[in-house]
């Protein structure tokens, strides 16, 4: 139907021609914006719901309340991933948990989850690379996030924490907070859901159509197999090195994975492609910067080695299973 | 009446503030309104999402930037 749309209105409304490079270029422009707008909105729509119905304090009383037995990580990296990610949120949200007295390994859990697996992430996984590849992203990111917590949290950091988030921690208030639950119908609460995921694809949408556009433009000018000698999973150090580049790099996903799409296309094994997006989604330079509010440099330079080389190791991963 | 909006500098944050500072503005309200963009002060009301709108020392919505007509009811216009 999407095709259908695309295809009336490139050529029967633009009149571009279906055989030239540039009809099919903006037919593609067209199918792939319209496809990731849509996927995006019901996905923010469906997280939405969730959310609504286990807002972030539930969770961290939840959490704070019972012995898990380590499924508190798993808690942690799935609702990392539903909660909508503001990177303005990121912060607080860590002081929340840390005074809720929820361990250190947990909390991170959540943080590196929480951008790494989020709605954008995930509607331009689908859109672009199909379910497979989505999959692949959601359950490594969702493990990796559980794996690097519970490493960084054997690590015994707490030293490591701003002194003012210690102090935080120290004076923890687990038992006085009660989530409060609110009375509202679901039908009452459709049109603020459906608000909020329309703010979620209108504030990505300019990305999106940047991402699509160069890649778009991209497929008709690198050759076919251009990076196949430089970037091959033939040379062990391609995925390093593609993590490597990717780490400082601070991009919305909804830019970065059309390109990436490209790429692959143009023979970039996938699983280097992944670890390279899972790189430069999850870590950035922002990222630290922020992080130095609640941590000290070195525990930002673990939390990232950490994290990092989990990437790496996932990134050979893939290139043996994919 | 004592109005805050709570956020770190995100764009959301930004455009919150906006919004209640043009109906403060268009309706002559008598309120001060503050933006506070300190973490230590934010923490202090115990959010964990942000942008939040506090009013009286009451967090009203936290999380999401409310529709104009949301923030309205809240001011009781």
């Amino acid at each position: 139907m999407i095709q259908q749309f695309a295809n009336w209105l490139v050529y029967g409304i633009f009149g571009l021609d279906a055989t030239t490079p540039l009809g099919i270029a903006v037919n593609f422009f067209f199918y792939d914006t319209i496809k990731i707008v849509l996927l995006l909105f019901v996905i923010s729509f469906v997280m939405g719901i969730i959310n609504a119905y286990f807002p972030i304090e539930r969770l961290r009383q939840f959490l704070t309340s019972r012995k898990l037995y380590g499924l508190d990580y798993f808690l942690a990296a799935l609702f990392g991933g539903i909660t909508p990610f503001c990177s303005c949120s990121s912060v607080p949200l860590f002081i929340g948990f840390v005074k809720g007295g929820i361990p250190l390994g947990v909390t991170l859990t959540f943080l590196i989850a929480s951008p790494l697996v989020s709605e954008v992430a995930i509607a331009m996984f689908l859109g672009s690379f199909g379910v497979r590849a989505t999959l692949i992203y959601v359950v490594s990111g969702t493990v990796l996030s559980m794996i690097a917590g519970y490493v960084l949290g054997k690590m015994k950091l707490e030293a490591y924490l701003s002194d003012w988030v210690k102090t935080a921690q120290q004076q923890s208030n687990a038992q006085s907070e009660q989530w409060e639950a609110e009375h509202t119908s679901f039908i009452k609460r459709i049109p603020t859901i459906a608000r909020e995921s329309w703010g979620i694809v209108r504030g990505v949408l300019l990305y999106i159509i940047i991402g699509i556009g160069i890649g778009a433009a991209m497929h008709g000018y690198i050759p076919e197999g251009f990076f196949e000698s430089m970037l091959n999973a033939k040379h062990w150090w391609g995925v390093p090195l593609a993590v490597i580049l990717a780490v400082p790099m601070y991009a919305n996903p909804a830019s970065v994975v059309p390109i990436v799409e490209v790429f692959v296309a143009k023979g970039i094994p996938l699983g280097t492609a992944i670890a390279f997006m899972m790189a430069v989604i999850g870590l950035s330079i922002p990222e630290a910067t922020m992080l130095k509010k609640v941590m000290t440099w070195r525990l930002i330079g673990i939390f990232f080695g950490v994290v990092t080389l989990l990437i790496i190791i996932s990134g050979y991963l893939f290139n043996l299973v994919l | 009446m004592e109005v805050k909006v709570l956020g770190t500098g995100c764009s959301k944050c930004k455009t919150l503030y906006n919004v209640v500072e043009k109906i403060v503005r268009e309706n002559n309200l008598e309120v001060t309104l503050t933006k506070v963009e300190d973490i230590v002060q934010i923490m202090a009301f115990n959010v964990m999402s942000l942008p939040a709108i506090v009013i009286d020392g009451e967090v009203k919505v936290k999380g999401r930037v409310p529709s104009e007509s949301e923030i309205r009811d809240m001011l009781g216009l």
